[in-house]
């Protein structure tokens, strides 16, 4: 039986490309954020983790408004990146679990979540660079990938409570997936960052770090707000942390911090790290 | 009438719904062709004919002729796409949250960096 070997959480920015691509690891600017990753790659060399579902959301390279599922599920043999515009480089694809991604899909659909199914998937910087940070070596990726695509572009986004189900949701079809798998899930972007209107810059730390002990301890704790209260605490950018709470909804209840960082700013964004280990 | 009801005020802040959604659609249309490097060339040697070409409406073609961030924003346009065309101008994120806020770059940038000591 497959089984989920604990969570990661990370904030992605397309910058974060440009660093590596340039090396700049060591830069004062950029140190105190990558130098909370060698903790976490020291615990994937415990875990080794064979797959990876990777909730997070596009910013209009695979969707665009004429189609914007709520919540979409790769199916995919492979995933490609391409350009998204900005400069950041292009980087290699992604093996897919085609068969683990429509047991998912099988199980979203059993619990009347109907997400959208795509056998082609374009992947953008908030899948592709967390799994650079995760496995920063050459070359391809060493897990299968699993993209899970929540909207959070076009307002009406699905509530907290209902991310959190639908990661709930994920999590059974994984302990119920019978192949000697071992999985981690995660979650990609925020924490608070506004990029547009007047209150642009606007960060949270407070609510960044409340945010990030709940997912340890209390972790239905952020499903009490709706949609416009996450964004006036976190900025509209901020409730990104949706991916967040999926990632967290699919690992059992109970779960032990292995590391975490924050920081302030990369761009705009309060950049949150959380790994939590099950114990498997 | 608007789509929908009792939206709820935030400071400085437009939640990107249905309404802008629909108001925007060419303008984001046309950022998210900007994907792709010739697109970005196209706009770059004639800038307002790429905009008739995607039908942009006057307010929202003044708004790319003038750089003006916060217009872009009223006449639909949604920063994950804008992003895009930002790239086009050089611009960084940084330099659209000064545009918008009226700071000076290296405010908002001593702003962002202010937040970190926060209690």
């Amino acid at each position: 039986m497959a089984k989920i070997v604990g969570g990661m959480f990370v904030s992605h920015v397309p910058a974060i490309g440009g660093a590596i691509a340039r090396n700049l690891q060591e830069d004062p600017y950029w140190k105190p954020f990558f130098d909370g990753f060698p903790p976490v790659h020291r615990w994937l060399e415990e875990v080794k983790p064979d797959v990876a579902v990777v909730f997070y959301n596009d910013h209009g390279l695979n969707f665009f408004l004429d189609k914007m599922p709520t919540f979409a599920v790769g199916a995919a043999p492979q995933y490609h990146n391409a350009d998204e515009g900005w400069g950041i480089p292009t980087l290699p694809p992604y093996d897919g679990a085609p068969d683990l991604s429509w047991s998912l899909i099988e199980k979203l659909v059993d619990k009347e979540f109907d997400p959208v199914s795509c056998q082609e998937m374009l992947v953008d910087h908030a899948f592709t660079l967390p799994l650079k940070l995760f496995w920063p070596q050459e070359g391809t990726c060493p897990v299968r990938l699993v993209p899970v695509c929540i909207n959070t572009v076009q307002h009406p986004l699905p509530k907290a409570s209902r991310c959190y189900k639908l990661g709930e949701a994920v999590g059974e079809a994984i302990a119920e997936w019978d192949e000697d798998l071992r999985v981690v899930v995660i979650g990609t972007g925020g924490l608070s960052h506004q990029l547009d209107g007047e209150r642009a810059g606007f960060i949270n730390r407070d609510f960044d770090l409340a945010f990030m002990e709940s997912l340890i301890h209390d972790p239905q704790w952020a499903t009490q707000y709706s949609i416009e209260e996450i964004v006036e605490k976190t900025g509209t950018q901020g409730v990104e942390l949706l991916n967040w709470l999926g990632a967290r909804g699919a690992l059992p209840p109970t779960v032990s911090k292995v590391h975490a960082n924050y920081h302030i700013p990369i761009s705009n964004t309060a950049a949150g790290l959380l790994v939590v280990g099950t114990g498997e | 009438m608007a789509a929908t009801a009792a939206k709820r005020q935030i400071p400085g802040t437009t939640l990107f719904d249905g309404d802008m959604a629909q108001k925007g659609y060419a303008l984001n249309k046309m950022c998210f062709s900007f994907n792709h490097a010739d697109n970005r060339a196209e706009f770059v040697r004639d800038e307002a004919a790429y905009c008739a070409r995607y039908g942009l409406n006057a307010e929202q073609a003044e708004a790319i002729r003038s750089r003006d961030v916060l217009g872009l924003l009223a006449a639909g346009g949604n920063v994950y796409y804008l992003a895009k065309l930002a790239g086009i101008l050089g611009l960084d994120v940084q330099d659209l949250g000064a545009a918008q806020t009226g700071m000076s770059k290296d405010a908002f940038k001593a702003m962002l960096l202010a937040h970190a000591k926060e209690n």
